[in-house]
């Protein structure tokens, strides 16, 4: 095989690895979309929060520190201790449950029967809300995430393969994190799936989803019902604030991967979890692979951010409603 | 009692049908413009041009742009960056190409290309509604984004890649470059805008108006009554971007005079116009300017409390004006859905029987 | 207490933005918010602790105390030109706008205001023409002068020849990053070294596709220009591919603590330039510990000190101190203004022995800046990461940048700038 056909294979690789990155944003949007119809704005933000949160937590920051330092004229920064990563998680789910519970008493409860636009605006104000507490809880800085992810190419798949190809093939390169996030997005997807088929929250979940008035008549409570939906929707940010903190640091930056997932969320339906999967898997592959075939080559490189637009509005002429997304029914 | 609308008689039908058929909102418009026009540019001084007063007329001009498509005929729209980057971009190229016509000739013309290009992206609002739509306008911010920094001949290759607006002369007075006085910045924002509103005033009051109302409230319905969905939707989209290119052209002359596409016309400025059309009141002119007034003036005034005033850390100041404005949208919706429009519509009523309860 | 404490900073805040006696006012145009803010916070940090130091030691510069205004720009142009606008009533003598926009605003602007813009090592490479940039100053490097830098350095590293090697350019896709493609176009037609650029689109947070790229083609050397988040990712992305670190080259911008930290020890042996040296152990350091941060003055929680941004930032506090020091000399005022401020630069001189005195001995290099020049020498210094100690090591002495392959594309640029903008060029 040509070196060059290889090299395509292994853009596909990484462009299904990056997919999968792209679609543990977009679970987050999914699932709030799905049981509230509220278009998320601040899930960026979310994945910033939590894993600020959890590099704050394992390091033994002391929240509002600076604000603690400019009022009391303190010196404080740190408890100077070292939470371990499992108990740092837990707490920073903990962390991310009140903030559901807050987010749904505070300002979504007094916003039911709005129209969508009202309520993405409001999510607008709390991303810009998330955004200002938390620089203020633990600063902005970079934080480096030590939570034991792998990281650089595996060994074994470039050797397993570089037979494959000529001399100017090297094998395969395969991220070690990538694959984490796939086994980690294969666990949390068929977590969720689990969930909302078999225990009697989940199925409750999905009854509100498919209609909210009548799920409410048989009982179940709308209240909590979103606050769990929140709440689930903080562990997929905070499931993607690591995947990809582990990369770049926690930094302000991590709020922008919101942005990745939005052609996702065209492509595979606002309402639909394997629509965010394989929606992620096409635009993860589609824009790595004109990327190496026409983008560097022909357009001058960096073409990877308009052509997953481009690629999801193609689709959707097609399928206005994306690929799994419900069917809009239109009636006067 | 304050505000009446009892013993206002009409007697003929253009009277009626006027722009503000209320007394008191006649005598309230010309106040606010012989202000405007009549006191302000005595008193202006650099600073409350340059940070205040022209990023407020301009994002009002890109505003009332958007709440036509969006407001009026329901189509949302995260591609207002890239838009005004054509109108910027559009504006660079007639000026430095044709620098004796006259730069007003420029920025109209700049809006009129950003309406071609506009309508253009508009297309796919045939098939594609709702958030779908507002993504898809994405495309169009990415590309056009992508476009500017990476084709030499938009930025005349020069080797920053940025564009410079030269000094340019509107009845002897330079109106761009660094040598322009505060008042004639002010007076030729302030001159796009009036004509701006006016046009969107009378255009939504019209038969077009009507039309893009019809699609928004119902697309299907307004289809079978006999509305054509193709020419509604693309003359409101095209319509829209000239006003959204005219203040990308403004943006970049006037305010800015050297603008970096990415940067400055970046995902940020379409999130930012879309927040001040719905903090302002969707469908509403009086909102464009209140979102648009909200939204540059806010934090400017809360680093001013913070900084100046508390003598707090400019950090945590900036921390808290996130918290504040984030706070403050939330607070707003909640108590008003509609935008700060319909607040000062029921601010009206209020005024109506005040002080009397009943 | 707390309330008391606000009062106290209230109080603080009002008299200090009342109009005192002669002083001599800098803004700090800071970042210490925003994607950008990890390297704004210690660059403002040094800036301002410099200051206050020599408030403390010196009571300021020539007697007269330095007022420090700080204002947040976010890395935001708009902000940036609000800065300027609510700062330069005050007095402003000579501003430091730290991002490539908010440059581009100030230098018309500025010059029409007549008060003095430092670019140090950023912004827009041909003010190194002070003919036609009488008020922007772009001392002691710029990025043109970085790109031949780094292609001398690997002269160097290759004992002279670089003909049939190649090297890959990764550059944040906007006017920064596009700013060395023209010097090093050059540079490669000279020395026979191959030039492939990858563009990274901002923010780059997703680079797969580039270093697939650089893994594939395999070039000799990777030079980088790039900034914020894209830094993190790119070395964590190169450790990932196995590409030699220490044929991994950044610019003086991505080469600080934080770039490096986050991918661990896997960016060990990655190399930067610099500007200016870091050494934790200068004297100037214990001076601002004793002095500053003991007394409770420290602009931020002091945790900085050293690293390479606040020392950067303290080096740019000490070159503008001494344009100050030297606008005193050349007319004979303490109480100087903007325009007299812009003379002590366009004149000023920098000396091994000055630096020693002010306990920065080696910060930077040698240069004297003329009515033509105001770029300096170019110089820069390669350094490395050695990640087990987490420390940047200088590994060369300053390196001279090709002037006969720069000084015409200045020229050129410059020249095309005045045409642009009705400008005769001349001295002041």
């Amino acid at each position: 095989m040509s070196a060059d056909f290889l090299y395509g294979i292994e853009v596909v690789l990484n462009g299904l690895m990056a997919g999968v990155l792209y679609a543990l944003v977009a679970l987050g949007f999914v699932l709030i979309y799905k049981a509230s119809g509220i278009f998320n704005y601040a899930q960026g933000v979310m994945a910033l929060f939590s894993a600020l949160t959890l590099a704050g937590i394992m390091s033994g920051q002391v929240p509002f520190a600076h604000l603690i330092n400019a009022i009391f004229g303190t010196d404080i920064h740190y408890f100077g201790w070292n939470v371990p990563v499992l108990a740092a998680i837990i707490l920073t789910l903990v962390v991310m449950v009140i903030f559901a519970w807050c987010v749904q008493r505070f300002v979504f409860r007094h916003l039911v029967g709005q129209e969508p636009i009202i309520l993405f605006m409001a999510t607008i104000g709390l991303a810009y809300f998330l955004e200002g507490v938390g620089d203020l809880m633990w600063g902005s800085d970079i934080k480096t995430l030590a939570v034991g992810l792998p990281q650089g190419g595996s060994l074994w798949v470039e050797d397993a393969t570089s037979g494959l190809g000529g001399d100017d093939f090297y094998g395969f390169f395969i991220d070690k994190l990538d694959m984490v996030a796939t086994v980690v997005a294969i666990i949390l997807v068929a977590g969720l799936i689990a969930f909302s088929q078999y225990t009697k929250q989940g199925r409750a979940m999905r009854a509100v989803a498919d209609d909210h008035q009548a799920a409410l008549s048989v009982g179940i409570s709308l209240n909590f019902i979103w606050v769990l939906v929140w709440s689930l929707a903080g562990l997929v940010a905070l499931v993607a604030g690591i995947m990809w903190g582990a990369k770049s640091g926690v930094q302000f930056s991590l709020s922008l991967i919101a942005l990745k997932a939005l052609p996702v969320l065209m492509l595979g339906g606002f309402t639909s979890i394997p629509g965010a999967i394989v929606g992620g898997l096409i635009i993860g592959v589609g824009e790595k692979l004109f990327e190496y075939l026409i983008g560097a080559p022909f357009l001058g490189g960096a073409t990877e951010n308009w052509f997953a637009y481009v690629l999801a509005l193609l689709f959707l002429v097609f399928r206005p409603q994306g690929l799994f997304g419900e069917r809009i029914i239109e009636r006067v | 009692m304050l505000y009446r609308e009892a013993g206002d008689f009409k007697t003929t039908y253009v009277a009626d049908s006027q722009t503000f058929p209320l007394k008191l909102d006649r005598i309230g418009f010309w106040v606010t413009m012989a202000v405007a026009w009549l006191v302000i540019p005595f008193v202006i001084n650099d600073y409350w041009a340059s940070s205040l007063l022209v990023p407020f007329l301009i994002y009002a001009i890109a505003a009332i742009g958007l709440n036509i498509l969006t407001g009026y005929c329901g189509q949302v729209s995260l591609g207002t960056g890239g838009f005004m980057a054509v109108g910027a971009y559009a504006c660079y190229k007639l000026m430095t190409s044709f620098p004796d016509i006259n730069i007003m000739i420029h920025i109209v013309l700049a809006g009129g290309i950003t309406a071609i290009v506009g309508a253009a992206f508009g297309l796919p609002s045939l098939r594609i509604k709702g958030f779908y739509l507002a993504v898809a306008t994405l495309a169009a911010q990415f590309f056009l984004v992508w476009l500017f920094n990476k084709v030499a001949w938009f930025y005349n290759y020069s080797a920053s890649g940025q564009i410079n607006a030269p000094e340019r002369l509107v009845a002897g007075v330079a109106v761009t470059g660094p040598s322009t006085p505060a008042w004639a910045q002010y007076l030729i924002c302030l001159f796009f805008v009036t004509l701006c509103a006016l046009i969107a005033r009378n255009l939504t009051r019209g038969t077009i108006g009507r039309s893009w109302m019809a699609i928004r409230d119902m697309d299907i319905a307004a289809e079978i009554i006999g509305v054509n969905p193709l020419k509604a939707k693309l003359t409101a989209f095209a319509v829209s971007s000239f006003f959204v290119g005219i203040a990308g052209a403004l943006f970049f002359s006037v305010y800015l005079g050297a603008v970096e596409v990415g940067e400055v016309f970046g995902i940020q400025k379409s999130f930012l116009v879309l927040f001040m059309i719905i903090i302002g009141g969707l469908g509403s002119i009086f909102g464009s300017f209140a979102g648009a007034a909200f939204l540059v003036l806010l934090p400017v005034a809360l680093k001013w409390i913070g900084v100046d005033v508390m003598g707090w850390p400019t950090d945590l100041v900036a921390h808290f004006q996130l918290v504040i404005v984030g706070a403050l949208i939330m607070f707003f919706l909640i108590k008003e859905p509609h935008g700060l429009a319909q607040l000062w519509r029921l601010a009206k009523e209020k005024l109506r029987l005040w002080p009397f309860p009943y | 207490m707390k309330m008391k404490k606000l009062a106290a900073m209230a109080l603080a805040g009002t008299m200090a933005a009342a109009p005192a006696m002669a002083e001599l006012v800098i803004p700090d145009l800071s970042y210490r918010t925003g994607p950008y803010a990890a390297g704004g916070t210690p660059f403002s940090d040094g800036y301002q602790d410099y200051f206050n130091l020599l408030n403390a030691r010196d009571g300021g510069i020539g007697g007269e105390a330095i007022r420090i205004v700080e204002c947040e720009t976010g890395y935001n142009t708009e902000k940036g030109v609000e800065c300027y606008e609510s700062t330069k009533g005050e007095g402003a003598l000579i501003y430091q706008p730290l991002s490539t926009g908010i440059t581009y605003q100030l230098i018309p602007k500025a010059t029409v205001d007549e008060i003095p813009i430092h670019t140090m090592g950023y912004g827009r490479t041909s003010a190194a023409n002070g003919e036609v940039f009488n008020w922007v100053f772009n001392y002691p490097a710029n990025y043109w002068d970085a790109a031949s830098v780094m292609v001398n350095y690997l002269l160097d590293e290759n004992g002279g020849d670089l003909s049939g090697k190649s090297i890959a350019l990764v550059y944040h896709n906007s006017a920064y990053g596009k700013e060395p493609i023209r010097t090093l176009e050059e540079l490669s037609a000279m020395h026979g070294f191959e030039l492939s650029q990858l563009a990274v689109d901002h923010p780059g947070q997703e680079q797969k596709s580039q270093w697939l790229q650089i893994r594939r083609e395999r070039p000799d050397y990777v030079l980088m220009w790039g900034w914020g988040v894209m830094n993190q990712v790119a070395v964590q992305e190169a450790a990932n591919i196995g590409f030699p670190m220490e044929n991994f080259i950044g610019n003086w911008w991505a080469g600080a603590e934080h770039d490096v930290t986050p991918a661990g020890a896997g960016a060990d042996g990655y190399k930067s330039l610099n500007m200016n040296r870091v050494d934790a152990s200068l004297p100037v350091f214990d001076e601002i510990r004793t002095l500053v941060h003991e007394a409770g003055n420290a602009a931020g929680d002091g945790s900085n000190m050293g690293s390479v941004l606040y020392t950067r930032g303290m080096y740019a506090a000490m070159l503008a101190s001494e344009a100050i020091a030297n606008a005193q000399d050349i007319h004979g005022v303490t109480d100087v203004t903007a325009a007299m401020v812009r003379d002590g630069m366009a004149s000023l001189e920098i000396t091994e022995a000055r630096m020693a005195e002010l306990g920065m001995s080696q910060i930077g290099p040698e240069f004297s800046v003329s009515c033509e020049n105001h770029g300096g020498s170019g110089l820069g210094i390669v350094q490395q990461w050695n990640a087990a100690d987490g420390q940047w090591v200088a590994l060369t002495d300053y390196i001279a940048p090709d002037d006969s392959v720069i000084d015409p594309l200045i020229a050129a640029d410059s020249a095309a700038f005045a045409a642009e903008n009705n400008i005769e060029p001349g001295c002041l």
